[in-house]
């Protein structure tokens, strides 16, 4: 099997998307709105992960 | 003073109608969704399901061992183990086709690890849902 070599940010991004898609597909009751939750969830995981990662470089000194 | 309102009880679903759908969820990721016509969100599942465990075994993740110790030790070990498990044909396809890895250091290896669960547990949500459609709960 291929060895699969993924920096932080790619393997974060990767884990956002594929939980977002299930996240937005099991909450929601219509298609619209599974689609807005999986779009919403999936700029969470992307603010979180920007936020945290500036959080860390300015902590770090 | 408060107004206690009673709780609507749900009916209880007969075990036939729900069963079949979540076995099969747990077995095929999205398979519940199949078995209850609800082809694309079915499709989706198994897509996200399976490219997240497949991501994790390239990067080399580990899986889990029911070993028991302290409590954090039990917690991480039984837990991540069911977090595997809750993969279904995915998980045992790995095993039985030995492409499970010995635990190693390193970030990525970490995040396959932590990507092999989380896979398991977002089937989890999947059979979860399954459940739900086929008691009638949700459309």
């Amino acid at each position: 099997m291929p060895k699969m070599n993924l920096s932080h940010f790619e393997a974060a991004f990767l884990f956002s998307l594929f939980t977002s898609v299930v996240m937005g597909i099991v909450t929601k009751n219509n298609d619209r709105d599974r689609l807005h939750y999986g779009i919403y969830t999936f700029a969470c995981f992307m603010i979180a992960l920007f936020g945290l990662g500036w959080l860390m470089y300015f902590g770090h000194g | 003073m408060a107004v206690k309102e009673k709780e609507e009880k749900q009916p209880a679903v007969p075990i036939g109608a729900w069963a079949p759908a979540v076995a099969l969820g747990w077995l095929i990721p999205g398979g519940g969704h199949f078995l209850l016509k609800r082809t694309g969100r079915g499709v989706l599942l198994l897509i996200a399901v399976t490219s997240m465990f497949v991501c994790g075994l390239m990067m080399r993740g580990y899986m889990f061992q029911p070993q028991t110790g302290d409590l954090l030790t039990t917690l991480i070990n039984v837990g991540g183990f069911v977090g595997d498990v809750a993969g279904g044909i995915l998980y045992l396809l790995t095993v039985w086709l030995g492409y499970n890895q010995p635990d190693v250091a390193g970030h990525v290896h970490d995040y396959g690890t932590k990507f092999l669960v989380v896979a398991g547990l977002l089937n989890i949500l999947a059979m979860v849902d399954a459940f739900e459609i086929a008691a009638g709960r949700k459309e």
